[in-house]
């Protein structure tokens, strides 16, 4: 078990800046991220994208700016837990929380904050038949671990650079891989689209293109995909397993079980402190909402500083704050 | 002005009176209109939230850029009428234009 001050949900701009301003009140905290990678939307959607509306940066590239609230924020030290959705909050006697997720890890925090964006990435999953009962017996939605394939029969499916990537990559490990697009021509990199089309020249791969997966079947583990083509008839492929790759979208998730006053897909918040309803639990950035609130990296960034003022409270119940400004007292590295 | 219908998610039919002259992407003009559409990333195709089925008048529709159809093939439920709204102007070619928006995914 991890323990820490903070806990905090989501690791985008917001979650990261949360990290500074706690602590200059010196308090730890740990992020966890669903996401491989930290910067939310971000480095997720826009990574290569200029950002105009950050004070003192005219212009700043978006994973730049990642890379700037990284190093703002690495005297404090924070934990992170990344590739993991958080699932659950129990409180315990003293009221402190303990936050798990779907992976091995629980973390023991006195205080909750949730900056989680529009949500927890997701990856988009096909409308096909019986899909979401292959999940884990057959059915993956990105190569963990690439060795799982090995000579084993995959079928992957989607158009974009990671379809083509690992139809690449997994063309040495698989026993044999086919790749489904529903278009004839790729989007991804031109080179790799090429190095695509010699594999299946060669025979390393099967390409199926202008066609779709229609279906799954399988007794206790997936063993066929079907795939129906723009003119010709239904074909069945032994399969494995199947990848669909279509990229990831964020989706509420976990976080609307949490027992939280929600307006649609947003956390309602005193904006005394952005605590929520319940006792020790905060929300802040995209995720929340109150009256004029704007989804805007600026706006998260005053939510984090009002925050750590309102959490300090539980993580020093003994002590009184006082204000400081970082000029005068600097940077207070632990 | 001009004249579009609207399918929604449920399937509901309504007709939409659009003024041309303030260049408005068809995203902008559904979300004004209390649709039901995410358009996260504001109109800038990086997101795909702004999903429409081009029922009726694809074809007088200017094609879809590379941005739009890179984001349309991470679309497991894109088709040969799917467009991103936030990609398509408002212009007189689109009057009596019928439009679905897609599932979101
Ligand atoms: C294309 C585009 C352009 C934009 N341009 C601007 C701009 O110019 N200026 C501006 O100020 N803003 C802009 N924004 C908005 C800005 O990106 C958001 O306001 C900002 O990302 C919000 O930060 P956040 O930290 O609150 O959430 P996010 O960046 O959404 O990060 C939240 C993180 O939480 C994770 N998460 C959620 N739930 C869980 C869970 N249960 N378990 C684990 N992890 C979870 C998610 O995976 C995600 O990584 C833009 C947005 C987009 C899409
Ligand atoms: S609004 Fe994001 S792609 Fe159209």
């Amino acid at each position: 078990m991890i323990t820490t001050d903070i806990c905090i949900v989501g690791a985008g701009p917001v979650g990261l800046f949360a990290v500074f301003e706690a602590g200059l009140l010196k308090m730890r905290c740990h992020l966890i991220d669903v996401l491989p990678q930290v910067g939310g939307q971000l480095s997720e959607i826009y990574p290569q994208k200029p950002i105009y509306d950050i004070p003192g940066y005219p212009e700043i590239n978006a994973q730049e700016l990642v890379t700037r609230l990284m190093e703002q924020i690495k005297p404090f030290h924070p934990g992170f837990t990344l590739g993991e959705r958080v699932e659950t909050v129990d409180r315990q006697d003293d009221g402190s929380l303990i936050v798990k997720t779907n992976g091995q890890t629980a973390v023991s925090c006195q205080v909750l904050v949730i900056a989680g964006g529009l949500g927890c990435f997701e990856p988009r999953k096909p409308d096909i038949d019986r899909l979401i009962e292959f999940e884990g017996k057959g059915v993956a939605y990105m190569v963990k671990d690439p060795e799982t394939f090995r000579n084993r029969q995959v079928v992957l499916a989607g158009g974009g650079d990671s379809a083509l990537d690992w139809a690449i990559y997994l063309a040495n490990i698989a026993a044999r891989v086919t790749l489904i697009h529903r278009g004839n021509t790729f989007r991804g990199t031109p080179d790799t689209a090429e190095k695509v089309f010699e594999l299946a020249k060669a025979g390393d791969i099967d390409l199926i293109l202008q066609s779709n997966v229609t279906g799954l079947d399988g007794r206790e583990n997936l063993e066929v995909v079907s795939v129906q083509g723009q003119q010709q008839a239904l074909t069945l492929l032994p399969a494995d397993h199947f990848i669909p790759l279509f990229g990831l979208s964020p989706k509420l998730g976990p976080i609307a079980n949490w027992g939280l006053n929600m307006d649609k897909s947003a956390i309602e918040v005193n904006t005394t402190d952005f605590s929520t309803n319940v006792a020790r639990i905060y929300a802040i950035g995209d995720i929340n909402t109150y009256p004029g609130k704007l989804k805007l990296i600026l706006c998260g960034f005053h939510e984090a500083a009002l925050m750590a003022q309102g959490a300090f409270k539980y993580v020093y119940p003994d002590q009184k704050l006082s204000f400081k400004y970082t000029t005068v007292y600097g940077v207070p590295e632990f | 002005m001009i004249k579009i219908t609207v399918e929604n998610r449920n399937g509901e039919i309504a007709a939409l009176e659009i003024p041309c002259n303030l260049n408005l992407s068809l995203m902008e003009v559904l979300k004004a209109a209390d649709y039901d559409i995410l358009a996260t990333c504001g109109g800038i195709a990086l997101c795909a939230t702004c999903h429409v089925k081009v029922l009726k008048g694809a074809e007088t529709l200017t094609p879809a850029g590379d941005q739009e159809l890179d984001m349309l093939e991470m679309l497991p439920d894109a088709g040969p009428l799917s467009r991103l709204s936030c990609q398509l102007r408002i212009n007189e070619e689109m009057d009596g234009m019928v439009f679905r928006i897609a599932n979101q995914d």
